[in-house]
């Protein structure tokens, strides 16, 4: 094995795209923003689109969710991911956010145990830089 | 010759180009081409909704997947053909002969390309040649990578602890899926797996991602196959037994698996298989053998239960009292599946192998009297599925 292969990888970082730019900018500023359809009666969606999936109007607007949500399931993951190898195994997690729309996610300020993580159980958003300039959500239980 | 024809079959009722043409600032081949389809469907004032069939080609990497999942739209067929720039005249045609098949009702051909603007490297590292960091702002590259995800072990399993809590699925029954399976493959020597487990050997294997062991996920092999078919006037031509298609069906859901809409069901399955039972003619009843693809033990499941072949929550505790074992009532991934038999990557093709050699009786352990077998089919994790009907009883009168 040569030196270079031994120095830690980095984690994958996201880079925005021209529907995403308004998530990671937000994201930067310790706010989760999602997007809603005004002619759909505000239902709101996720991942970001210039229009609405279930109408197809581009009468849509971000706005900034309750940071609340619930854990709706998830899986520990043993073979670590590049950059994951300190904290495996590690939960990869899908939160239901108290808006409707469902994202992925790590669980931070508990051990990732089956024990631990019992599903519907609440959670909050939090933010950890993970490259320079580029915030990312982590969701907590709540009052972690 | 066919005695059927194209010929006035199918006309096309709407058609539109992008809203800007030109230099297009700010806007994806996946956001042009969205844009191209608003246009061509208020053309003609369609209900989006009421669109089944998507056909476009692969538009700088993008999934039909996606393409499908981005416009909110379930088809029950896509195609993406893609052989450059003529790729969109064939959509037309297969569209045609899917239209005159009534594999769908209502097509929606689109492209979308920003071949100038390089609108898809927008914030990529690199700029608007590219090339700096591929693919790194895709939706699954944003949403889910920087969360750890590192292949389908790390996600396709992501509902089993939502299905437990909502079905009452215990830990023995997920492992009851490779043990089943297991006395299938019976020592095959083409088997990865040849050797019968137990629900102890499952649960104590090592755990790849939680609540997944090593024995409930598939093996990694190398393999292929190939299938030649042709009109069923000219089986005669042939020394084999042919195998006719009764029923075909198709959908995708979603390119990430934190959007899928149930983390308890996959819609697509819900779709394609709803579509090929209706086009068979057959009822659940009629099927005697079933090919699921496993690439982990809740595969199964899932399918069982989206293919109504067993009642919701049923499937688990079905599979564990042995009915899809050997001389059980739906004998069920009889090459031991691709937990125990073999999966280079894309199983899909290895099911139907098995499926037509229990049709043409020539399986290495043959289910006695075989006459109709069912395939179920995934393509990434829930994005995809596909599902077949087909029979070795030939046409009667």
């Amino acid at each position: 094995m040569t030196q270079q292969q031994q120095q830690p990888r980095p984690k994958a970082v996201p880079y925005p795209n021209a529907e995403t730019q308004v998530y990671w900018d937000k994201a930067n500023e310790d706010e989760l923003w999602i997007q809603r359809c005004i002619d759909c009666g505000n239902k709101p969606y996720f991942y970001p689109r210039f229009f609405c999936p279930t109408c197809l109007g581009t009468n849509v607007e971000w706005f900034k969710t309750s940071g609340k949500g619930k854990l709706h399931t998830y899986m520990i993951n043993h073979r670590p991911a590049p950059g994951f190898e300190a904290e495996s195994p590690y939960a990869i997690a899908i939160v239901e956010l108290d808006e409707g729309v469902r994202m992925m996610t790590n669980i931070r300020g508990i051990e990732n145990t089956p024990e631990n993580l019992v599903l519907d159980m609440p959670l909050e958003v939090t933010f950890e830089e993970i490259a320079p300039g580029r915030k990312v959500p982590y969701w907590k239980p709540v009052g972690k | 010759m066919t005695e059927d024809s194209i010929r006035y079959k199918v006309a096309v009722v709407g058609a539109a180009e992008t809203t800007n043409i030109g230099k297009v600032e700010g806007m994806s081949n996946l956001m042009l081409a969205a844009d191209a389809a608003m246009n061509a469907i208020r053309d003609c004032g369609i209900d989006k909704n009421k669109i089944d069939g998507v056909f476009s080609a692969s538009l700088g990497g993008v999934s039909m997947v996606q393409i499908c999942h981005y416009l909110g739209i379930t088809p029950k067929i896509v195609d993406g053909t893609a052989v450059g720039g003529t790729s969109f005249l064939l959509h037309v045609r297969h569209a045609a002969a899917a239209l005159a098949m009534g594999y769908c009702d209502y097509a929606l051909v689109l492209m979308g390309e920003s071949g100038y603007t390089r609108g898809d490297n927008i914030g990529l590292p690199g700029g608007r040649g590219g090339g700096g960091g591929a693919a790194a702002n895709s939706i699954g590259a944003q949403f889910e990578a920087p969360y750890g995800t590192f292949g389908p072990t790390t996600s396709f399993g992501m509902g089993i602890l939502r299905y437990m809590k909502e079905t009452g699925l215990t830990p023995e029954q997920l492992a009851s899926v490779p043990v089943a399976q297991s006395k299938w493959v019976n020592g095959n020597p083409r088997a990865l797996r040849p050797d019968e487990v137990t629900v102890e050997d499952v649960m104590a294997s090592r755990m790849i991602c939680y609540p997944l062991h090593l024995l409930e996920c598939c093996v990694v092999t190398d393999g292929g196959g190939a299938i030649v078919l042709t009109r069923a006037d000219r089986v005669s031509e042939f020394p084999t037994k042919p195998v006719y298609i009764l029923g075909t069906g198709e959908s995708v859901e979603t390119p990430l698996v934190s959007q899928m809409e149930d983390f308890t069901s996959s819609k697509a399955f819900r779709v394609a298989s709803t579509k090929a039972f209706d086009e068979a003619q057959v009822s659940r009843s009629d099927i005697d053998h079933m090919m699921v693809y496993d690439a982990f033990a809740h595969l199964p499941i899932y399918a069982l239960e989206d293919t109504g072949m067993v009642g919701r929550g049923e499937a688990g505790a079905f599979i564990a009292e042995g009915n899809t074992s050997p001389g059980g009532k739906l004998p069920l991934n009889t090459n031991g599946g691709g937990l125990c038999y073999t999966h280079s990557g894309m199983y899909g093709m290895y099911l139907m192998q098995e499926s037509l050699r229990q049709l043409r009786g020539e399986a290495y352990n043959q289910v006695p009297d075989v006459k109709v077998s069912f395939c179920q089919g995934v393509g990434g994790m829930f994005a995809a599925a596909g599902s077949l009907i087909w029979t070795n009883e030939p046409p009667t009168g």
